[in-house]
């Protein structure tokens, strides 16, 4: 029963998102207040009834009912509880499903917090999140149902591929789903505005906490996948350049650029139709990276059981969307006026050139993702384009990046004075470069190494000099400096310790990926690896009995100089159901690198194993949380919770404006 | 579009406004563009299966990725277990493949890899080996040349999470 109210719910809820999404809007359309009236209640019961579908679905897989198919293939009566709860959105259906789970979550939390934006632009919203809530939702039932039944029903199902047996599945997809489909928030405001011709510092005040959130959620997604693959896929690595981890990247570099003009916009009226432009195209590459990955264009850890009817439907889908949306800025942004003017030199222009580099960033990605399927579609050669292709082209753009990562927020709004700008300027080289020479006196390295190094200290003490100038140190007496440290606004506060975990980020990247070690042997008990310095001794192996595995786990002993540091057990786990081996790497962190440790076949008396040295790993995570941290602050700005702000012009006005441009058209 | 003012603090007129920050993009576009040329003349990785490459010839430094089946009893671990030989056929020609290192999980005789190295006197050498994740799953590349020599039916692409 429950799988058929599920299937139910599902159809109510495109119901309530087919009224969500064509009312308000014609409501808007002829100014009928009660027809746009009906937006936010239909946006709350949309998610209404996504939830109860979802829960249906979830239930069915709590209690093993395999009579459901898509629980016959993706689980089994012996997995873990966490997997049975998680192991939903561990296969296509479930994870569309749980998609516009959050897409009507996103779309309900507009209609609740977005009680003081002006009616028309709320309805408009709300209308453009429910229409993208009727293709999501057609998609789910017509190609992808979870709620279809098995006649007769196995006895046991297929289980869950074993390397989503992790708690990581628990916090990866749901992280990154909400960052992915927070883009939809930005692109229905985006929308909304076009339809409008209004933008104003008001709409950009309510797209910013809206694109903090998904930026905040997506960088933590796509941190934890980086540090699911590297333990749990055994290869040592945290970053592939695979395509569907560049899908997820490459929104990511577009929303961080609409999080910076997104601040242009607010503070200066200025930058407004290239920060609706962005928010389109935040939006398109996360569908893009929907297509890329459920449609079976690619192969990847990530590829969903794939169907060309999947693939055809998305890929419509997509055009429409993203043709429709950048049709309507072609004929509306011409009509958005322009406001604040600046000069090349002030904030303004680098937050400019901050966009305009990460969006070359991401055409470089994007190239470097679509160019194999292109050749291949086109000529039949197969190729690939690999990490040294991206070492290539996208690292030599954050060169710059970084650069004015530090140099933008010295500079003052409107004009700069240059004096000033380079003076601090000086400060933020001169330390710099003192620290590198410390470092390369210390350690060494090659001058690639030392130039990362020295850009991630650059935006550091940017951070620090940045400070200090706002609480005026050294200038006012200390009583005072504190005073004003305590007056700055959080999502000032927000830019800084976002820009620290940039500089950590890029640290740990940095060292990680040019000053790792490590060495492989085939040993036996008492046998030793010696690498930078510690000592592995194998001690045991045998093997231990899961709850749906069987493991062969080594023990092995970790000592620096002759002192005990850890004991590590790697193993080698056999899923019997699925027939499949995993490795699971044993990892004991420090703060300043991780020593890893891999399990590999038995082979003649002794056992493959592979050990690594990781420098600074911990830094490339903690570098991304404090990243996330700073998004979160920022969001609390007083300015930013949501609802407080509120446009002065009021309806009146707008319904004017409005029939002035019917008139003119 | 963007203001950008004059020097003198009056704004510059709309055409060159427009101007200044279209050749700004088309500028970083052809960074861009110039870095992306640059880059996938040296590190393109062309993908062959065995019968491709004995039609071919390649200098060592090519880089190359080859796909195909492990062939059934052709598996030979040397120097202490640390080196593997094998061998990788699409049902028309073979290639001897020789690794150093641990060989990923899923590893197994009669199924899909995919390697990644330089071809030295017909000999590959491989710095990198992947095989598929699942048991259904098949390099799309290795699925359709095995389509083509009928060494295998089955659904190309066919994988799961």
């Amino acid at each position: 029963m429950t799988a058929e109210l599920g299937h139910y719910a599902l159809i109510l809820a495109l119901v309530m998102a087919t009224v969500q999404g064509l009312i308000p809007l014609l409501g808007a359309g002829f100014n009928e207040r009660t027809w746009m009236s009906t937006a936010r209640p239909a946006a709350c019961g949309q998610f209404f009834f996504i939830s109860m579908s979802f829960a249906c679905l979830m239930y069915a897989y709590v209690v093993s009912d395999f009579s459901v198919a898509n629980v016959a293939e993706n689980s089994h009566s012996a997995k873990p509880l966490l997997y049975k709860f998680t192991g939903v959105w561990g296969n296509h259906e479930g994870s569309m499903i749980f998609w516009n789970w959050i897409l009507a979550l996103y779309g309900m939390a507009i209609a609740i917090f977005g009680k003081n934006l002006p009616i028309l632009l709320r309805s408009r919203i709300l209308a453009v999140q429910g229409l993208i809530g009727v293709g999501f939702l057609i998609f789910s039932i017509a190609t992808s149902n979870p709620f279809l039944r098995l006649d007769p029903a196995p006895i046991d199902g297929r289980d869950l591929n074993p390397l989503l047996q992790d708690p990581g599945l628990a916090f990866h997809p749901p992280l990154l789903y909400f960052g992915y489909v927070g883009l939809s928030t930005t692109f229905s405001f985006a929308v909304a505005a076009l339809i409008e011709g209004r933008v104003d510092a008001a709409w950009a005040r309510w797209v910013r906490p809206w694109t903090l959130l998904s930026w905040a959620s997506l960088t933590a997604g796509i941190a934890l996948g980086s540090w699911w693959a590297y333990y749990e896929l055994g290869w040592g690595g945290f970053w592939f350049w695979d395509p569907v981890e560049n899908a997820s990247f490459m929104p990511w570099l577009m929303a961080t650029a609409l999080l910076h003009s997104a601040i242009v916009a607010e503070k200066r009226d200025a930058l407004k139709s290239w920060t609706v432009l962005l928010a389109i195209l935040g939006f398109a590459l996360s569908l893009l990276g929907t297509f890329l990955v459920r449609s079976g264009v690619l192969t990847s850890v990530h590829s969903f059981a794939s169907d060309p009817e999947r693939g055809v439907y998305i890929l419509g889908f997509l055009v429409i969307v993203v043709g429709g949306a950048l049709t309507l800025y072609a004929w509306r942004a011409p009509t958005l006026r322009s406001g604040g003017r600046f000069r090349p030199i002030s904030r303004e222009g680098t937050l400019l050139i901050n966009n305009l580099l990460l969006v070359v960033s991401c055409i470089t990605v994007l190239i470097g993702t679509l160019y194999p399927l292109i050749l291949d579609a086109i000529t039949g050669e197969k190729v690939s384009v690999g990490p040294p292709f991206y070492t290539a082209t996208f690292v030599w753009l954050m060169v710059p990046l970084l650069l004015i990562a530090a140099l933008g927020p010295l500079m003052s709004w409107k004009r700069s004075n240059h004096y000033f700008v380079l003076q601090r300027l000086g400060i933020v080289t001169a330390v710099s470069l003192v620290v590198i020479i410390i470092i390369y006196a210390v350690q060494g390295g090659s001058w690639g190494v030392l130039l990362g190094l020295g850009l991630a200290i650059w935006v550091f003490v940017g951070v620090l000099v940045e400070l200090s100038e706002r609480i005026r140190l050294f200038r006012v007496p200390i009583y005072q400096s504190i005073q004003r440290l305590l007056i700055i606004p959080r999502s000032s506060w927000g830019m800084s310790i976002a820009h620290t975990g940039l500089a950590i980020l890029v640290t740990g990247l940095v060292v990680a990926s040019n000053w790792e070690t490590k060495l492989e042997k085939i040993m036996m008990p008492g046998d030793v690896i010696s690498l930078s310095g510690y000592e592995f001794k194998m001690l045991s192996i045998g093997e231990v009995e899961g709850p749906n595995y069987t493991s062969r786990q080594a023990e092995f002993k970790v000592e620096k100089d002759g002192k005990l540091i850890t004991l590590l057990y790697p193993e080698k786990r056999y899923y019997p159901v699925q027939d499949m081996p995993t490795t699971e790497a044993a990892i004991h962190g420090t703060w300043l690198a991780d020593l890893y440790l891999v399990l590999g076949d038995p082979s003649g008396e002794g056992t493959a194993v592979r050990a690594h040295h990781n420098p600074l790993v911990p830094w490339i995570w903690s570098g991304a949380a404090i990243l996330v941290v700073g998004g979160f602050v920022s969001l609390t700005d007083r300015r930013h919770r949501v609802g407080a702000p509120r446009r002065r012009i009021n309806l009146g006005l707008q319904k004017k404006n409005i029939s002035d441009r019917v008139r003119k058209n | 579009m963007i203001k950008i003012m004059s020097k003198k603090g009056k704004g510059l007129k709309r055409k060159n406004k427009r101007l200044i920050f279209l050749s700004c993009s088309m500028a970083g576009l052809a960074l861009a563009a110039t870095l992306v040329f640059l880059a996938f003349d040296e590190n393109l990785v062309f993908f062959f299966t065995p019968s491709d490459l004995s039609e071919r010839t390649f200098s060592h430094e090519q880089r190359l990725r080859i796909g195909g089946l492990v062939e059934e009893g052709s598996v030979i671990k040397s120097n202490n277990g640390m080196t593997i030989d094998f061998k990788v056929t699409d049902g028309g020609a073979n290639l001897p493949v020789r690794f150093n290192g641990i060989l990923p999980d899923l590893f197994r005789e009669g199924q899909g890899v995919v390697a990644e190295g330089y071809l030295i006197n017909q000999l590959f050498i491989a710095d990198e080996v992947l095989a598929k994740h699942d048991e259904n799953y098949m390099p799309r590349e290795v699925a359709e040349k095995l389509q083509e020599n009928g060494q295998w039916r089955g659904k190309i692409g066919d994988s799961q999470q």
